[in-house]
């Protein structure tokens, strides 16, 4: 094994050496209204966006969840979101794979933040709201504080810092699951959410 | 394997079902890419950026390696290094083996379609379910992918539905792709959540952070690397790239060339595995760095630039053989313009030497290539380097389509070319008694073979302009 890396190393270091070329100029575009164009992009991919506000929001979601005549709620509990039948993810999937592969309906995440340009939120799971929440049921709602809405990739990255500490797992999420493999006919929730719901906090 | 380009188009140019389903596709992606760069100044701006970011790497590619395993390894990520896909095969198992794994779940990969990989591990009793839908399909089908982007393109639904009622018990006939959906969700799901380690390739690893970034619409490739309790990636060791910010306006570029999305559904950035504490995720994460050839092609400065790609299938989409031959003609993992300058160079020109000719030079690929591969530059060299045996430590299989009949008229062209003399009395009897030459005659039978015999004017160039009035030189 250590004998492929000396081998492949050395082989590459033995071709000739190049100048690394300086990275010509290129500026991500920015938006006067970035909520605006987040909305327009995410609707684009068959995301639903809700304008809300913090006091509002759980009553607003209690009533899209009954229209979509959600049962199971997978949902940190310091949302404080009221609702009968809400589990947490408070178990190592090991001990919670059935229940989250096929018996959960909705899950609610927080997120870090979204991006206007492409229309993408910005999902770092962790304890409280571990990877699978935002993959395995069918319904995903996520919450979004107006503000943390950046321009564009580059510029939220560098804001919140992220090539100094990268989490275990961090995730751009633009619209449900889709998939176009059958003859570029369009069809969502292949694999994972078939729908995704923004609760955009102003 | 001897590629045989030439017979497989001939019989891929008369499947009208095939051309049919290739000419719907590709006109598709090619409008959608359109749409997306409709601000000529930004995408200029933007793939020159792109190049540089990847050309940067890639200049600066043993010691981004180093730091990128240095960095992985700090993150908890195991590295593993591999000369050949044999090698690569190998890794992959005695991980599996390790683990007593014998069902693995599989994201789309286009290396570990380059290593074979399932074929090898099913000999070692190791189920391998592809859970990209297209991929499954193929899979089901036992084909090859025919695209890199969207493997199943070759399919229509009516070909897709009967696959689907053959292989999955109880599935009645539909060609309703929502239902045909569906069922391959209900069938995958309990393949994720029964596997005991997922698959996955990657489409950037960045040296800063030691990540790992893949891209795409399904959340396959997220399940793949999330539910199982073991996740391996595969990669080539071009995949690198400097900073995270690099991946910004790679990204802007990828999805948009290859599907003509602003973005793919999910970004997926793995930084280690699963944390104390945290709930989900592989225990273990493990990363294969592939080579096979690419050290070698990595020797020549022009070659060199063929691995700044980054698999957005652009250039086939826009390809008018492509587009016309389907990518099963090509015989190998990577089809179109990117695989007639990858294959034969990784395989080597005595493999697939026919490939480089499988061109128009049109330079469509090259104006839509968002990192500015030189395809047709790479193309021209390599059919030279097929000529004659070349002075590259480079080029596997050079010289290997020597033909000493070609090379003797190719020397007597250039000689009577230098001479006037030459010249003046060779194009004049060709103008005499070049229309008696029968077009099946021995040197002009396999060119005649597809193109009609040129007829011979009566009168040289040179007659003619000489009555005009032109002087003599």
């Amino acid at each position: 094994m250590s004998e492929a890396r000396a081998n492949i190393l050395a082989r590459l270091r033995a071709a000739p050496r190049l100048q690394p070329p300086e990275r010509p100029q290129w500026q991500a575009p920015g938006f006067n209204d970035r909520l605006d164009r987040f909305r327009v992009m995410i609707e684009a991919v068959h995301g639903e966006v809700h304008l809300v506000s913090a006091d509002t929001w759980r009553a607003h979601l209690r009533k899209v969840l009954a229209e979509k005549n959600v049962a199971r709620v997978l949902a940190a509990p310091h949302l404080g979101l009221d609702w009968d039948d809400m589990v947490a993810y408070d178990a190592p999937v090991e001990d919670f794979k059935d229940q989250l592969v096929s018996g959960i309906d909705a899950a609610v995440t927080t997120t870090r933040g979204a991006i206007a340009e492409t229309g993408s939120l910005v999902v770092v799971p962790d304890m409280d709201e571990p990877r699978l929440a935002s993959l395995l049921p069918p319904i995903h709602v996520a919450l979004l504080n107006a503000g943390d809405i950046a321009d564009n990739l580059a510029q939220i990255m560098e804001k919140q810092g992220w090539a100094a500490a990268m989490p275990t797992n961090l995730l751009l999420i633009s619209g449900p699951s889709k998939t176009a493999d059958i003859e570029q006919t369009l069809a969502y929730g292949v694999h994972g959410p078939k729908e995704l719901i923004v609760l955009v906090l102003q | 394997m001897t590629s045989d380009f030439s017979t497989r188009a001939h019989d891929a140019l008369n499947n009208p079902q095939l051309r049919a389903n290739f000419r719907r596709a590709m006109d598709g992606l090619m409008t959608k890419r359109a749409a997306q760069f409709e601000d000529k100044d930004n995408w200029h701006a933007l793939r020159a950026r792109g190049a540089a970011i990847k050309a940067r790497a890639l200049a600066r590619l043993p010691d981004l390696l180093e730091e990128f395993e240095q960095k992985a390894i700090a993150n908890g990520i195991n590295v593993h290094w591999a000369e050949t896909t044999a090698d690569a095969n190998r890794i992959v198992l005695e991980i599996l083996t390790a683990h007593g794994a014998k069902k693995v779940i599989k994201g789309k990969s286009m290396v570990s379609e380059e290593m074979h990989l399932n074929a090898h591990l099913e000999a070692h009793g190791i189920k391998a379910v592809e859970s990209d839908l297209g991929e499954y399909i193929i899979q089901l089908a036992g084909e090859a992918p025919s695209h890199i982007v969207m493997p199943c393109i070759h399919k229509n639904k009516g070909e897709i539905a009967q696959l689907f009622t053959d292989n999955i018990e109880n599935q009645p006939y539909t060609e309703d792709v929502d239902a045909l959906t569906a069922a391959a969700r209900q069938v995958l799901r309990r393949e994720f959540a029964s596997a005991d380690a997922g698959l996955s390739g990657a489409n950037f690893l960045v040296a800063e952070t030691g990540s790992l970034v893949l891209i795409e619409n399904e959340g396959n490739g997220r399940l793949s690397t999330t539910l199982p309790p073991l996740h391996i990636a595969v990669a080539g060791i071009e995949k690198l790239v400097e900073k995270l910010d690099d991946v910004a306006p790679l990204l802007a570029l990828l999805p948009r060339s290859a599907t003509g999305q602003a973005i793919t559904t999910y970004v997926n950035m793995i930084s280690s595995p699963r944390k104390a504490g945290e709930k989900d995720g592989p225990r273990q994460v493990h990363l294969v760095l592939l080579d096979n050839g690419r050290s070698r092609v990595y020797a020549d400065e022009q070659l060199r630039d063929t691995l700044r790609c980054i698999r957005c299938g652009a250039c086939m989409n826009h390809c008018p053989v492509y587009s016309r031959v389907g990518g099963h003609t090509y015989g190998s993992v990577y089809p179109g313009p990117i695989g007639k300058i990858l294959t034969p160079q990784l395989a080597g020109l005595d493999c697939a030497g026919d490939l480089p000719h499988a061109s128009t030079l049109c330079n469509a690929c090259v104006e839509v290539c968002p990192v500015q591969i030189p395809i047709a530059d790479i193309l021209v060299r390599l059919r030279t380097e097929a000529a004659e045996p070349s002075t590259s430590p480079a080029v596997k299989g050079a010289g290997s389509g020597h033909s000493a009949v070609e090379s003797a008229v190719w020397k007597g062209w250039q000689a009577m070319y230098a001479h006037p003399a030459a010249y003046k009395v060779g194009t004049k009897a060709l103008s005499v008694v070049g229309n008696l030459i029968p077009a099946a005659a021995p040197l002009l039978k396999q060119w005649t073979s597809v193109r009609s015999k040129p007829k011979f004017a009566a009168k040289t160039l040179h007659e003619l302009a000489r009555e005009k009035g032109y002087d003599h030189e």
